[in-house]
């Protein structure tokens, strides 16, 4: 297991490299990048005296390793339209953007698995069927206009649930102002309910697709019809003998399930202008703030790839088979 | 030419193919449904600017925010109303469709072709070709694709074909993975061996014998595919990274429609939203089906 955990984490460091050469290479993508740093106006001389000052003018590979320097060193560059370093300007919407996401994992995770075993101990019955086909809609719904069609109607129709903003709570909890927090907890809630949920079905939909699947296949294993023979009660067969298996292959999506949820608060938040890195990004697009929408990207990236690397480590904990899987590599 | 083996009997056979499809799609019931819809999709995406009711980008800010149903200019109706500019919606959600399915397909296009040569490469010779080609497809998948359209969209610049290029390039590993095992596996089998015995080349072999028969299973993978591409199509549009202002897209229709959701103009909100869901659904559909008709072993699975 050793190994494997070794060659694991040989694995991220080579990911983040990637990261750093594709963030790298991506402002290179449409030529001269200095000009993505001037007014369409710019002189020669103005777009001249950018290029030196930004570096643009060295040859790539030099640029390259001054840009992994930076970063090592902490250092992602001014944003051009905050005028501050752009990793503190991400950092400060990071705790809204982690608050909505773990909300929407929440959804995306427990709501699955009653669903999927629902429908799957009730195969071809009222219950399976309306379960799928809420997981065929729920895959094939954009999730802003899913977040739009709630505005209009749990927003505004019904005036159930605040339309846009964030009330903090990571952010005090972390300043150590705990009363603040235990205080905001409610509202924190309530104002994460329509973007969780708009974020989230995506995932929800195809993890409830998963787990009945994954069920379904268990159920018909010799040990589940061993269990079952012995007399033992339909529900104790189901979570002792079938879940127990039946959630690994969920476990291993989880990971990915971050990088789907990511994309999805990125655009989420800008439907609910909830200030986190996603509606960040969006300003920054659109004013063309490269630095900024830099060091976001790389920040999600970053935790995108811990994220990975843990639920990998975790998995080989959970699954004992894994464990016969060390010699062969 | 190990196929000509193969020609006599292939037209029946295909046709009995056909049939057989027909039937199943038919009795599964659903499938026919976005068969029909799709159809109509593409009519109205090749032939829309001939039978939309006004012209797309043409405003009118005397009839500004129309209701659905509601007169139009010189005799006409908004079937769908009219936005903030008082262009007509249904005109616009016409020439969407084009970009749509343009993009979604196009992009499924130059993703399966990477992905199925790198594939191809990658499960015929093995060795440091294999191990290239799924290191760099690892690093790509350990990168959360939209973030990674974002950057390169940002820099790019809007327009369709950097669009179709970069979700395209999203795409070329599932594709990759799936055919590189599918090559490994024929590799060894007879047909391969006699192909080389008689000396076919080595990309006779790759491309003529291997290739045909790796095929049927990429068309579920494309088929589940293009429906998250127009999915990425239309939030990168939403974010301003899709096609120029000038061309009305889905997502960009959607967009526009956030500044007038506070005035209920439900209408410029719901009707994008509709035709994206149930494009993406039909393609969903279909990619179900096409599963269970080719392979009912993977019925339950994914």
């Amino acid at each position: 297991m050793g190994s494997y955990i070794l060659r694991r984490l040989l694995q991220s460091i080579v990911v983040v490299i990637g990261v750093t050469l594709v963030t790298f290479f991506a402002l290179q993508a449409g030529g001269d990048p200095t000009y993505l740093f001037v007014s369409e106006r710019a002189s020669q001389e103005e777009i001249e005296t950018t290029r030196r000052a930004l570096g643009f003018d060295r040859p790539l590979h030099v640029q390259y390793a001054s840009f992994v320097g930076d970063l090592a060193r902490g250092n992602f560059g001014q944003s051009l339209s905050y005028r501050q370093p752009a990793m503190d300007i991400v950092l400060e919407a990071l705790p809204a953007t982690i608050e909505l996401t773990i909300f929407s994992l929440v959804i995306a995770l427990l709501l699955a698995i009653p669903l999927g075993v629902l429908a799957a101990i009730n195969r071809g019955t009222a219950w399976d069927g309306s379960i799928t086909t809420f997981a065929m809609l729920g895959q094939s719904i954009p999730n802003f206009w899913l977040g739009i069609m709630m505005i209009l109607f749990f927003g505004l129709y019904l005036r159930w649930f605040p339309i846009s903003g964030h009330v903090p709570f990571i952010a005090p909890m972390m300043a150590g102002d705990f009363g603040t927090a235990i205080s905001n907890l409610p509202r924190t809630i309530l104002h994460l309910i329509l973007p969780g949920i708009a974020v989230g079905t995506y995932s929800l939909a195809r993890n409830t697709r998963l787990i009945r699947s994954s069920l379904l296949e268990v159920l018909e294993q010799d040990y589940v019809r061993t269990a079952r023979s012995k007399g033992l009660p339909e529900m104790r067969v189901l979570i002792h003998h079938a879940l127990r298996n039946a959630w690994l292959p969920v476990v291993t999506i989880i990971g990915l399930e971050f990088g789907f949820l990511l994309g999805g608060v990125v655009v989420v938040e800008t439907v609910f202008s909830y200030p986190g890195i996603g509606r960040l990004l969006f300003a920054a697009i659109n004013q063309r703030d490269i630095p900024l929408v830099q060091a976001g990207v790389i920040l999600l990236a970053g935790i995108f790839i811990l994220l990975n690397l843990v639920v990998d480590l975790v998995y080989v904990r959970l699954d004992p088979r894994m464990k016969l899987m060390e010699g062969r590599g | 030419m190990s196929d000509h083996l193969s020609v006599p009997a292939r037209d029946t056979a295909f046709r009995r193919e056909i049939r057989r499809a027909a039937r199943a799609m038919v009795e599964a019931r659903w499938p026919i449904f976005a068969v029909i819809f799709l159809l109509a999709a593409s009519i109205a995406a090749a032939f829309g600017p001939l039978f939309a009711p006004l012209d797309p980008n043409r405003q009118n800010l005397v009839l500004r925010l129309a209701e659905p149903m509601a007169a139009g200019p010189d005799g006409s109706v908004f079937l769908l109303g009219s936005d903030a500019l008082g262009r007509d919606v249904f005109s616009r959600l016409l020439s969407g469709a084009r970009v749509s399915l343009l993009v979604g397909i196009a992009a499924i296009a130059v993703g399966g072709t990477i992905g199925i040569v790198a594939g191809l490469l990658s499960g015929y010779f093995g060795g440091w070709v294999d191990d290239l080609i799924m290191r760099v497809g690892d690093i790509q998948l350990a990168f959360p694709f939209i973030l990674l359209a974002i950057m390169f969209l940002v820099v790019l610049g809007a327009g369709v074909w950097n669009l179709v290029l970069v979700l395209g390039v999203g795409q070329w590993v599932t594709y990759a993975r799936i055919v590189r095992a599918d090559t490994l596996s024929l590799r060894e089998k007879e047909f391969v061996e006699a192909a080389r015995a008689l000396g076919d080349s080595t990309l006779s072999i790759i491309f003529r014998t291997i290739l045909p028969n790796i095929l049927a299973p990429l068309t579920v993978i494309a088929s589940f595919n293009v429906a998250s591409v127009i999915l990425s199509e239309a939030a990168l549009s939403f974010l301003g990274l899709g096609v120029p202002p000038s061309v009305p897209t889905w997502g960009s229709m959607l967009a526009e429609s956030r500044d007038t959701l506070i005035a209920n103009k439900w209408w410029l909100a719901v009707f994008p939203g509709v035709a994206i869901m149930l494009t993406v659904l039909s393609f969903n559909i279909l990619g179900d089906w096409l599963r269970d008709f080719l392979d009912p072993r993977l019925r339950e699975r994914t």
